[in-house]
């Protein structure tokens, strides 16, 4: 009966794998009938006895999730979009271009949930079941607004009817439920605004851990170089007959390298200057990003200054200068850094990861120099609104007629103004990039293209020719732009809607552009081994945002006129409102249980020592793939060296020699320089180039329990060390007699 | 879902879920592609399981195979009769082994045999200079090319008879972090 039971199990499992075994369809397919006839037949014969209808009624339930979820699975390929497009583009630039995409169209859907989210459970039940427009005063524009509130330029900037709607946070009530169904708005709105940063979380790691697995264990750099590039090259994804040829072309050059590189002697370089170079282009890379920190700073300050004074009167560039500055830094600065970096001569993956470092460092810059002196000015503000409130309550309980009057002209909500700015910025760095591409790409390619019939040099193919597409770049900008959005979600709910009509619009533009004014790579380096550089970029900016909004949920009081949490101390105030309020007391004991610090202390300290404890396991792991490895090595070059007839260039099996018997008596021999640190694969003369064994050292961990040399004594004690890798293994080796 | 097409049985096509990486709505397309190689050869109604196949010269005309350097090797590698006469099962399974969901031993596998131009289960050296001629369409010198063959060999090459078995090759291609993005085709 068990053994039954295993072989339909066993024949279940045959199914599930069958597409992983390397057979033909045919035999593929026999089999999968065999195997469910199988099933078929004895799963009925097991339901007899105790628990039949049961074992029929699992067995059935089973079957029918296996449907389900292949539905499914079918549903949701059907739906992925733009599969054309991405196929379009990776016949033409291969697979490093089209991974930008794809992962524009997984941020796409990322954004869609969050919108999903925010959309649904805030703005909806506020547009639905909420005061309308104009009720009350947060929900109105200010009397002296209203001539302007529907002028184009004002909406552009987000002022008028724009700052005053479900957009921004200002408009939402403090009613601590609204509507025939009691939705508790404020409760709402602050778990939405952390659940994103919860949901976002769980993908990015969910996606690394799934690319972790696929990049492959690491292997040296060194140490296949000449196979992978021969079997791994081709990009099988190639179906455009220029891309190919292009693609030719890179492999030959690349291959003509690599001989160069093996068959020349290291350079004989003057390592002080280069040392001398590399500091010094550091130190105008950290002075640039300081100047440009400094720029923004200034910048703002002065904005605020001009917002004191007259709006009419101001220009353009003077209403804009923050936006039009930061743009401006963030075109001028990365080829500024490439320019500097070519002091450092690196090899090109390194310098491209120096250069992502660099621009990441710039845009984080940038950003934080603008938050810190936003925040300034809304520390000035609150202080000064602090002394508002507190006489607007002595006038409140004076002149309550007076109420709504004396706010309609009093500046309310500062955060507001500070989420305004910030938006204002984001949109501004998405003209400027949709602009970018247009005149870096598209303009110069109809120059080159058209001017070419009557210029004196091939447009073409010298200076300026068409442009390639610009994968790290793209990547970076895509990856703060996510970042703005998290930063500002919580504040600008409209803001995360915006963000999935710019990506929708991005797909189609970029899929434009790069056909059309873009020529593939000539040489391809990738920034890392999997995606995951990438990734886990995007993981540091989420926690980098998050920080902003949790110290403004924190420790920031909210306004008292403005915002679903106006009213309470803190935002958070609503959840413990909540749970005093609405949930049976024994939760309340429950949560006030576990934020006791006599708690929450050793649940650090436990997780502190959990990680010390899975660092130490992993890299007992490590150690022990780098002992394997050694092993394989010697023994491949033993076998080597046994077919060349040769002796062993292992110092091991050397020494070992050295230690039979007979050897023993004559003094050891006086060996050639053999140093063991060469590089494997290091050049040599001709072409037949050795690699020498660098691991040979015994195990540096495992004492010596003896030292070699001449012994005295019968043969028969002259016990040497185990055999095996790393002498004195066992601890305590044999007593001397 | 409720498609009605007479195209396949629904039994064939779980079956056909079941074998591959591709979804019902992705096996109805690959018979489209297949059918519009040879409209007249290719029947619409499968439900027989006919025995057609297609000769390789028609195969490797399709626009995802036409620019591969290896495209006779690959389509050479899923036929039953080594000659690249493919018939829908084939045809089938090859697109699922190079399909981005398939695991990387099963591509590792198949590599093997593509690259393997003598099919004697070996990569020797004759294959290899094939396989770099191929990539570099002969644009490196006889010199140039005995050294990466002999390079190559020798990084690869465990059990050091000079040429390569699937487990030094397995050993090697699995470890390469552009093996999965580069041997893939989307169709």
């Amino acid at each position: 009966m068990e053994a039954l039971k295993e072989q339909v199990e066993e024949k279940k499992k045959v199914i599930a794998t069958l597409r992983n075994q390397p057979w033909r369809m045919k035999r593929r397919l026999v089999v999968l009938k065999e195997a469910q006839e199988f099933v078929e037949r004895f799963e009925g014969a097991l339901g007899k006895g105790r628990g039949r209808k049961l074992y029929a009624f699992k067995v059935m339930m089973a079957k029918k999730l296996i449907k389900f979820k292949r539905d499914f699975e079918n549903f949701k390929t059907a739906c992925i979009p733009w599969e054309r497009k991405i196929k379009d583009v990776e016949s033409h630039f291969g697979s490093s271009v089209a991974s930008y995409f794809i992962f524009l169209r997984w941020m796409y859907g990322l954004n869609l949930v969050l919108f999903g989210l925010m959309f649904g459970l805030v703005m909806l039940p506020e547009i639905l079941m909420g005061l309308p427009y104009g009720s009350i005063p947060r929900k109105t524009v200010p009397r002296e607004e209203q001539p302007t509130a529907m002028d184009y330029s004002v909406l552009f900037e987000f002022g008028g009817y724009c700052k005053y709607s479900f957009l921004f946070y200002g408009y939402y009530d403090h009613e601590r439920t609204i509507g025939l169904l009691q939705f508790r708005l404020p409760l709402s709105y602050l778990l939405v605004g952390v659940g994103i940063f919860g949901y976002s979380l769980m993908v990015v790691i969910r996606t690394m851990a799934r690319n972790a697995n696929e990049g492959g264990d690491g292997a040296e750099e060194g140490d296949f170089t000449f196979s992978w590039k021969m079997f791994t090259s081709w990009d099988y994804l190639i179906g455009n007959p220029e891309t190919a040829d292009n693609k030719y072309a890179s492999i030959t050059t690349s291959f003509k390298e690599s001989i160069v590189d093996e068959q020349e002697n290291q350079k004989d370089e003057n390592i002080h200057l280069r040392r001398f170079l590399r500091v010094l282009a550091n130190f105008m890379i950290i002075s640039c990003l300081g100047g440009s920190g400094y720029l923004i700073y200034f910048v703002v300050k002065r904005s605020q200054e001009f917002a004191k004074s007259e709006n009419a009167n101001l220009s353009w560039f003077e209403k804009n200068e923050v936006e039009f500055v930061m743009s401006l830094l963030g075109l001028v600065c990365p080829p500024l850094f490439e320019t500097i970096a070519e002091l450092e001569d690196y090899h090109p993956r390194i310098a491209l990861k120096w250069q992502l470092g660099r621009i990441f460092a710039l845009f984080l810059g940038n950003l934080y120099t603008f938050l810190f002196a936003l925040f300034d000015e809304v520390n000035a503000k609150l202080e000064s609104e602090k002394s508002i409130k507190n006489s607007t309550e002595w006038i409140y309980n004076q002149y309550h007629a007076n109420y709504s009057s004396f706010f309609n002209t009093t500046d309310v909500s500062i955060i507001l103004y500070t989420v305004v700015e910030f938006v204002k910025l984001i949109v501004s760095d998405i003209q400027v990039t949709y602009l970018t591409i247009l005149i870096g790409d598209f303009v110069r390619a109809v120059t080159v293209r058209f001017l070419n019939y009557c210029w004196c040099w091939d447009l073409e193919a010298g200076f300026p020719s068409y442009g390639e597409f610009d994968i790290s770049g793209n990547v970076l900008g895509l990856i703060f732009n996510q970042g703005m959005i998290w930063m500002g979600a919580f504040y600008a709910p409209g803001l995360v809607g915006l963000n999935v009509l710019r990506l929708l619009t991005s797909m189609y533009y970029q899929c434009w552009a790069v056909m059309c004014c873009n020529v593939p790579h000539e040489r391809v380096f990738k920034a890392s081994r999997s995606n995951n550089f990438y990734m886990g970029l995007l993981l540091l900016v989420l926690f980098l945002s998050l920080l902003p909004v949790v110290y403004t949920i924190m420790t920031l009081s909210p306004s008292f006129d403005c915002g679903p949490f106006s009213g309470q101390e803190k935002m958070y105030d609503v959840v413990m409102e909540t749970i005093e309020q609405d949930l049976p007391a024994f939760i309340g004991n429950i949560f006030t249980y576990a934020t006791n610090p006599g708690l929450i202390m050793p649940a650090v300290l436990l997780m502190v020592l959990a990680l010390y404890y899975l660092n130490a396991l992993s890299k007992g792991y490590q150690q022990a793939n780098l002992d394997l490895k050694r092993k394989m090595q010697m023994a491949r070059d033993e076998e080597k060296n046994r077919r060349n007839n040769k002796d062993s260039t292992n110092q091991v099996m050397k020494d070992l020699e050295d230690l039979l018997p007979n050897k023993s008596l004559a003094p050891p021999p006086i060996e050639e320089d053999k140093s063991p640190k060469t590089k494997p694969g290091a050049a040599r003369k001709g072409v037949n180039l050795q690699k020498d064994v660098s691991l040979a050292a015994p195990n540096p961990r495992a004492p010596v329990t003896r030292a070699p040399g001449p012994r005295r004594g019968p043969p028969g004690n002259a016990r040497g060390p185990q055999p095996g890798p790393g002498r004195g293994r066992g601890r305590g080796g044999p007593p001397r007699q | 879902m409720g498609n009605k097409q007479t195209i396949f049985t629904d039994e064939q096509l779980d079956a056909y879920q079941d074998c591959t990486f591709f979804t019902r709505k992705e096996i109805l397309r690959l018979h489209g592609r297949y059918h519009e190689l040879a409209p007249h050869l290719v029947p619409m109604d499968y439900t027989k399981d006919p025995d057609c196949k297609l000769p390789l010269a028609l195969i490797v005309n399709m626009p995802e195979l036409k620019e591969n350097p290896f495209r006779n090797r690959i389509v050479e590698s899923f036929s039953e009769d080594g000659m690249g006469n493919l018939s829908f099962n084939e045809f089938v399974d090859m697109f699922s082994v190079l399909s981005e969901m398939a695991p990387r031993e099963l591509k590792a596998i198949y590599a093997f045999k593509i690259y393997d131009f003598n099919v004697d289960n070996y990569l020797c050296k004759e294959d290899l200079e094939k396989t770099l001629n191929k990539l570099t369409k002969e644009e490196l010198t006889p010199e140039e090319v005995e050294l990466v063959c002999q390079k190559a060999i020798e990084e690869a090459d465990l059990d050091g008879d000079n040429k390569l078995s699937f487990a030094d090759f397995e050993n090697m291609i699995t470890r390469a972090p552009d093996f999965l993005s580069t041997f893939h085709i989307r169709i």
